[in-house]
């Protein structure tokens, strides 16, 4: 309750922030942990483009939080121009609750309304010695595993998605054998922290655990930090996560943004955006900014939430009380 | 009457009702739409009865280390004055001031399997972190500096005289110790243990990094309520927070009822 009722006073003050600075051009950009560095560059990169054609400064305003909570926020009254969120399902819940996003919003923009995409990777520690090369590998007794709890981490759900994609597509759509899999994996979970950016601080800082399961932006940004100390392993079957971005559509009526927040919503399909996505670790949608950004992305066999017929048939069917992650962390 | 009265009681009703009520009829007004039986599924699920358990165990555990501990402290404090000590005195209020965060954060980096004090427990077999034991640690630390301050001047003021006429009696220490001082300094502890368990009963930011959230294991209610929030599901959220939130209050009412009673019997001897 106390968590709500905070979020639900930040909420006011942004909101009375938000108001006050009404006449000047100013976009508040809610968005979740792991695109903190990610936005910060591409807000400067989008205010000169802006600057360069309209003549008009803007102001960009970013929060960062879990993407479940940064949904709540702006369904309880924190006045986004624009959600940049970790998965569809917490855009639906604001549409759906709130209906200050358009229904049909994730069709409003190219690729499912997702500019820049990323996957589930191992991250271990440099050299392997555990000799981790797939899914199966972190199933076996003996592996401590890291990575963050699904029923109370938004992203942490591509995960659970990616294990058992691999179970299904190994075992001839064996979902006994999909479930058993991801069944043992969290099984050898030493530590399921409440975030993804807390299991990346569990995993290096504390050296917890020999494999994190983690997003591959995050796991790029800490192997280009730490290049001796970790290395990251590609599991040859995974999730294409989508991380979506919308307009708000309520507040930018009300802020009369909606110009803006279109066109900074568009500009991250630019080479320009792509690169600096790129750049921090997100699978670009423009291959051909691949070469020049700095980073490579091994290939794996990617599956996506349509396969499981979208966020909110997967959610119900994995992550609701009782759902297949509650039976197979509960079968002994 | 005495003048004022009206005003001032209006004033204290108006505070008291923005502050406490409306958030308590804001979270019943949230149970809206829930069933009954969806009501008893959610905050007596299989996963909410261990965090519950988890919760209140670890709170009633970490406020009675505090109170031995704050005791001991509060003692050391007020009989042994020295310029050294008013450094100590001052760390007592750190944990009033550090963030949550960072508590949890800094007892999960000393405490973890390769931290300077987990590494040595881990050589001898002991795990505190991402254990309930950790939970424990954790909530020891936020709620000891509640049993200090509240010991801490009724210790000081205690009046001499009883205690030397008891012994002039051919009193022992010990029973001094039970029959005069414990007696006196009781209601105080009891305040001390009622307020560490208060705020550790709800206690979430530090706990959180160190308590690993093993489902079953070692999930507090606090994450619980943000498990159904993940899910949307906001009437489950305050049905979990409504259960907590009425066994905190029974708990807090029957320790004030003790100490009443305490009190009452001080006055009749």
């Amino acid at each position: 309750m106390l968590r709500a009722l905070r979020s639900l006073i930040a909420a006011a003050f942004v909101g009375a922030i938000t108001l006050h600075c009404a006449s000047a051009a100013t976009l508040l950009n809610v968005s979740y942990d792991p695109t903190r560095e990610f936005y910060a560059e591409y807000n400067l990169a989008f205010a000169a483009y802006w600057k360069k054609k309209t003549g008009e400064d803007v102001t960009i305003e970013q929060s960062h939080g879990s993407s479940g909570g940064q949904s709540r926020a702006v369904i309880e009254g924190l006045e986004a121009d624009v959600v940049t969120l970790a998965l569809a399902y917490d855009i639906d819940a604001i549409a759906t609750k709130s209906k200050s996003i358009a229904p049909d919003w994730a069709k409003r923009l190219p690729d499912n309304s997702s500019p820049y995409t990323s996957s589930i990777v191992f991250l271990v520690r440099a050299g392997n010695p555990k000799h981790i090369h797939d899914w199966p590998d972190i199933a076996k007794p003996g592996v401590a595993i890291v990575t963050p709890n699904p029923k109370t981490s938004g992203a942490a759900r591509w995960n659970v998605l990616a294990a058992y994609s691999y179970g299904l597509k190994r075992n001839n759509n064996d979902e006994a054998k999909a479930r058993a899999l991801v069944g043992a994996i969290y099984k050898n979970a030493v530590v399921l922290d409440s975030a993804s950016r807390a299991s990346t601080v569990t995993f290096t800082e504390r050296g917890i655990g020999d494999v994190l399961v983690s997003w591959e932006n995050e796991a790029i940004l800490v192997v280009k930090q730490h290049p001796k100390d970790y290395q990251i392993v590609v599991p040859s079957v995974s999730i294409l996560a989508e991380p979506p971005v919308a307009w708000v559509d309520a507040n930018v009526t009300k802020h009369h943004t909606e110009a803006l927040a279109k066109a900074y919503l568009e500009f991250l399909y630019t080479p320009q955006a792509q690169r600096l996505a790129c750049k921090w670790g997100y699978r670009p949608r423009l291959t051909s900014v691949l070469g020049t950004c700095g980073t490579s992305f091994p290939r794996s066999d990617l599956t996506t939430i349509a396969n499981f017929g979208g966020w909110n048939a997967a959610a119900q069917r994995f992550f609701a009380d009782g759902g297949i992650f509650d039976q197979v962390y509960s079968a002994k | 009457m005495i003048p004022g009265r009206g005003l001032a009681l209006g004033i204290t009703m108006m505070i008291v009702a923005i502050v406490v009520v409306v958030p308590l009829g804001a979270l019943v007004l949230t149970l809206n739409g829930i069933t009954p039986a969806g009501f008893l599924a959610t905050a007596f699920s299989h996963s909410a009865l261990a965090a519950y358990r988890l919760s209140f165990g670890a709170a009633i555990l970490a406020s009675l280390i505090d109170v031995v501990a704050g005791a001991a402290i509060a003692v050391v404090l007020v009989r042994y004055p020295s310029p050294g000590m008013r450094i100590l005195d001052a760390l007592v209020d750190v944990p009033f001031a550090l963030p949550p965060a960072v508590t949890g954060i800094t007892l999960a980096t000393l405490y973890g399997p390769h931290g300077w004090i987990g590494a040595w427990l881990a050589q001898h077999g002991i795990a505190v972190a991402y254990t309930p034991a950790g939970i424990v640690l954790a909530l020891a630390f936020v709620g000891m500096p509640f049993v200090v301050r509240t010991v801490q001047p009724v210790i000081a003021a205690l009046p001499r005289e009883y205690a030397q006429a008891a012994a002039s009696l051919g009193a022992t220490p010990f029973t001094i110790l039970r029959r005069i001082t414990l007696p006196l300094v009781a209601p105080a502890f009891l305040t001390g243990f009622a307020l560490a368990l208060a705020r550790t009963l709800g206690e979430y930011g530090s706990v959180i990094f160190i308590a690993g959230n093993m489902p079953g294991k070692t999930e507090i209610v606090p994450l619980i309520i943000v498990t159904r929030l993940e899910q949307y599901d906001f009437s489950g959220a305050a049905a979990v927070a409504l259960v907590s939130l009425v066994v905190s209050f029974l708990m807090l009412l029957t320790i004030n009822a003790l100490q009443r009673r305490m009190l009452a019997a001080r006055t009749a001897a």
